[in-house]
């Protein structure tokens, strides 16, 4: 099997074992970058020199204790702040931005050993479902070169489906590493909200962001999310919960385990065939012993209206940072207010400005009440929906997206039928649960996700869960468009 | 028509942390720009708060010190606002849930004590500093003060008259150093004022209509902008006019308050709770610990002041205005038992020395000890009072003891009555006018022939013994 098929498993092992050099790994995946880059466009910068040589230096540190990690090629999303190394969210505004430091969970894949070898496009800001909103360019989703990977994390899923990397890091704020993830026939878990540090992590919208991996295994989702959860000091709402051994969970044992279908989740809008292919994992699911039951989850309905005022609320504050004043682009005005127009009119792409719009909008003086508050309220009967379902269940199970990958330009032109595809992947963020999605076939060709919802800090049963059907279904998918 | 003045006070005072609110950058004043600045302070992507214990420490203490009920859950929200000198857009303040609520001070105006409500203190951080362009092409920024821990200390609008504000100003600053929760130096910006006044007709108990007095940037200021404020208002009311809501400016070159903007332009800063920090849960044992740390506040020390000293009402208000006065004060008191003698030394030779050098009595040099020695010279005869403040001036210059001043400089007192008789004598040979007048009955003649002797003695004749020897003398 040619190396950049290999899972972070196998090339992690494969390092330890000596029987492979960590240059050699990233020489592979850097191969096949550049034999499928043109088709896919998952990059939005590349060092190939500085990953070699990066790459190179581990193979000298053969005798060291290694990390989890160590020497396996991985990319991280835009959004993720790497000193020296330039980091745009995709977006004009800071299309020269290079910080002066590097994210927390980026610090963390080196300290295990990853050699990073580029910044994946995305969604600008992570505000989108398709990548399209990329101000650069536009990914293709690798099961159909037509098709949107899913976003916002879309660069980093088409990657790891296409095989230019085993595995890489992705942000979701209302589904986006597990919409692309399941667009993509390939593996994202959104960690609980506080699992993974949010320092470094470019602000989308901060009570809902969360750091994840994206992999073609559950076993390897496992294995980067170990390297990268935890508690930092510079992070105040990530959590001083203890970080267990997750691979220890990967039994594919789910016998007498409660699962949950919420039915609100396969309803109006769900595309028949995507349905179809879950009641199918599910069944793989109580063929294994699980004891299935349908459930409701009563304030599915406002989910997506609850989260279009709290997500852009906080955006247009997080965002207001880009005024061209200290770093970033400026555009040269009459006069300061001028300046500041200018600056953020040039610098930002439509999605983002709707959204800033949307948010001050919900957050102004006689509206905060009727809009952000409310927003809040009903968010808190969210989570009590699932609140109520775990306390008789260990995992809801249920579609991670209404369809399957669309085709560019589909919805592009209609925010609103673009928002309802995050419709079930959304409340796991209002609730700040962990989820994943996991590959469950195909529907008409493309790939269909699977998601596992679990309880705050329980990725444990998340990932196990989604183990016991990924080692069951044993599916193999190979992308077709390339 | 008579009309009533209505001030209330928001105050602005920085915590005298080491390092900043949400990073670990100093607060240093006055380093060169942009040298105390971090990724976080200055708002880079990505970057998250982290909020300095030290920090919100200081700002229960605070609340406690003004009587304020602190809150046992708190939190921090946004203020958003695009201006340069603020690198994120919004302020991390605290807008529903204060740290303290409900607290007041006492201030006395004319020998009356009057009670002044404090509606609350709350924690925020502090913005940049811009300076403008001579030209006004261009402005610059420096980001050293981004983050500087701030308590926001909100009046009710109890105070009547501009002398009142000062008054609470002078409280409050004296409050905040005592506690050492701030330098609370005006000139340095660790406090600032702004100020709401209205006017209404004497005996009304409605509000008038009111500004907001801006850069008050000194005690003095502001009781002149209030002032200044207090007479422009009362001229509008009187010809019949209103008062339009606004913000204005004091402008101390031309000793006016100009407009700033109205009410319809004032900002909607879209607050809403800061998700990147967690809520504060504040536990009784905690504010106890806090409240532990709380020395004997100015207006318990004049108290004791003038109980244990028995000193006027009005020393004891002038020594306990400043911590520093008042714990030097303590000190020289127990090295020489006369506490009236070491309030005048104080009052009249070390604050008029200090207000003339501007100096802060933590870099006097003159100590406790040594003034108490000056005392004790004086109560023993080795010196004259008129010598000792020429002694006291060299101390506070070098910071030498009385002793090797007055030793160096021949200062000692000449109580020798040999000595001093060859003088008195030959000073009555040298007068014998003052003498006949004297002697017919003109008492003040006595006081030239004193003279006389104390300038022969540049000074240091014994007085007392000068006198008996001219008596005896002049029968």
């Amino acid at each position: 099997m040619a190396m950049w098929r290999w899972s972070v498993r196998e090339m992690a092992d494969r390092v330890r074992a000596g029987e492979v050099k960590p240059s050699e790994l990233t020489e592979a995946v850097l191969a096949r970058i550049r034999e499928t880059e043109g088709k896919i466009r998952a990059f939005l910068h590349m060092d190939e020199e500085a990953a070699m040589s990066r790459a190179r230096g581990l193979d000298g540190r053969a005798g060291e204790a290694r990390g989890l990690l160590f020497g396996v090629p991985g990319a991280v999303k835009d959004n993720l702040c790497t000193a020296g190394v330039r980091t745009t969210c995709a977006s004009r505004i800071l299309a020269n931005y290079v910080p002066p430091y590097t994210a927390t969970a980026v610090c963390k894949l080196e300290e295990h050993g990853a050699v990073l070898v580029g910044k994946t496009n995305m969604d600008e800001f992570a505000m989108g479902s398709s990548t399209e909103n990329s101000a650069f360019q536009k990914t293709a989703n690798p099961w159909d070169l037509n098709r949107v990977p899913g976003g916002s994390s879309g660069g980093s899923a088409a990657a790891v489906a296409a095989g230019q990397v085993p595995f890489a890091l992705g942000s979701d704020t209302g589904g986006s590493i597990r919409q692309p993830a399941a667009f993509c026939g390939v593996v994202g878990l959104k960690p609980t909200y506080g699992r993974v540090s949010r320092y470094g992590l470019v602000a989308f919208a901060s009570s809902l962001d969360q750091i994840g991996p994206i992999t073609r295994t559950v076993e390897d989702a496992a294995l980067v999310l170990q390297a990268i959860a935890g508690r930092d000091p510079r992070d105040s709402t990530s959590a001083p919960v203890e970080v267990p051994d997750w691979t220890a969970s990967l039994t594919g044992e789910v016998k007498g385990m409660r699962l949950a279908v919420p039915r609100e989740y396969i309803g109006e809008g769900t595309d028949p065939a995507v349905a179809e292919a879950v009641k199918r994992a599910v069944e793989t699911l109580a063929g294994l012993g699980a004891v299935v039951e349908e459930v409701s989850l009563p304030h599915t309905k406002y989910a997506v209206a609850v989260y279009y005022l709290i997500a852009p609320a906080e955006a247009s504050s997080n965002l207001a940072r880009y005024d061209g004043v200290r770093y970033g682009v400026r555009v040269e005005g009459d006069n300061l207010i001028d300046m500041y127009g200018r600056t953020r009119s040039q610098g930002f792409g439509p999605e983002v400005k709707r959204r800033i719009m949307l948010g001050t909008y919900a957050l102004s003086s006689g509206y905060y009440d009727a809009y952000y508050l409310r927003a809040q309220k009903v968010r808190t009967l969210i989570r009590r929906d699932f609140e109520a379902v775990f306390e008789r269940f260990d995992a809801v199970v249920a579609p991670t997206a209404p369809t399957t990958a669309f085709r560019f330009g589909e919805k592009i032109e209609d925010p609103l039928t673009m928002y309802l595809n995050d419709v079930l992947t959304i409340p796991v963020n209002l609730a700040g649960l962990p989820a994943i999605s996991v590959p469950c076939g195909l529907a008409g060709g493309l790939p269909v996700g699977l998601q596992v919802i679990g309880k705050p800090f329980d990725e444990a049963t998340v990932l196990r869960v989604a183990h016991a059907y990924e080692q069951a279904a044993a599916l193999k998918l190979e992308p077709a468009g390339l | 028509m008579e009309f009533e003045t209505v001030i209330g006070l928001e105050v602005h005072v920085e915590l005298a942390t080491k390092t900043k609110i949400f990073c670990g950058c100093s607060t240093e004043f006055g380093a060169p720009p942009n040298t105390h600045v971090c990724p976080v302070c200055l708002g880079h992507p990505g970057v998250l708060p982290v909020l300095n214990r030290r920090a919100l420490e200081l700002a229960m203490k605070a609340a406690l010190a003004l009587n304020c009920r602190i809150a046992r859950e708190s939190k921090f929200d946004r203020k958003n606002y695009f201006y340069p000198d603020l690198p994120k857009a919004y302020q991390i303040s605290q807008y529903d849930m204060p740290i303290g609520e409900d607290g007041y001070i006492e201030i006395e105006v004319d020998g009356r004590t009057k009670r002044i409500g404090i509606t609350r203190v709350h924690l925020e951080e502090d913005a940049g500093k811009l300076m403008h362009s001579a030209d006004g092409l261009h402005s610059l920024v420096d980001f050293n003060r981004v983050g500087v821990p701030l308590i926001e200390i909100v009046s009710e609008p109890d105070m009547r008259s501009p002398e009142e504000a000062r008054a609470y100003l002078e409280k409050l600053k004296a409050i905040m150093q005592y506690c050492e929760i701030s330098d609370v130096r005006m000139e340095e910006g660790s406090l600032r004022c702004d100020a709401n006044i209205s006017l209404r007709p004497a005996g009304s108990t409605s509000f008038g209509t009111k500004t907001e007095i801006k850069n008050l940037n000194s005690f003095r200021n502001v009781q002149r902008g209030l002032e200044y404020e207090q007479e422009r208002q009362r001229q509008i009311l009187l010809s019949g006019g209103e008062v339009v809501q606004e913000t204005r400016r004091w402008d101390e070159a031309t000793g006016q308050t100009v407009s700033m903007r109205s009410k319809e332009e004032a900002h909607d800063y879209r607050y809403f709770p800061e998700p990147d920090l967690v809520a504060l849960s504040i536990d009784d044992a905690w504010v106890e610990r806090i409240r532990q740390t709380i020395p004997e506040l100015p207006d318990a020390r004049k108290r004791r002041f003038i109980e244990q000293y028995g000193l006027p009402a009005y020393d004891a208000g002038v020594l306990t205005a400043s911590k520093g006065v008042a714990d030097f004060f303590d000190e020289a008191v127990r090295y020489v038992d006369d506490p009236k003698a070491v309030s005048n030394w104080m009052m009249g030779e070390l604050l008029g020395h200090m207000n003339q050098s501007g100096l802060e009595i933590g870099r006097v040099k003159v100590t406790p000890r040594g003034l108490a020695k000056l005392i004790g010279l004086i109560r023993e005869g080795t010196i004259s009072t008129k010598i000792a403040k020429t002694v006291f001036a060299e101390m506070f210059e070098t910071g030498k003891d009385p002793e090797s001043i007055i030793e160096e400089k021949g200062l000692v007192q000449i109580s020798d009555e040999g000595a001093l008789a060859a003088i008195v004598d030959k000073v009555i040979e040298a007068n014998p006018k003052s003498v006949a007048d004297y002697k017919g009955g003109k008492e003040k003649a006595l006081g030239a022939l004193v003279g006389q002797v104390m300038k022969e003695t540049k000074g240091k004749a014994n007085p007392q013994l000068v006198n008996k020897l001219l008596k005896e003398r002049l029968g």
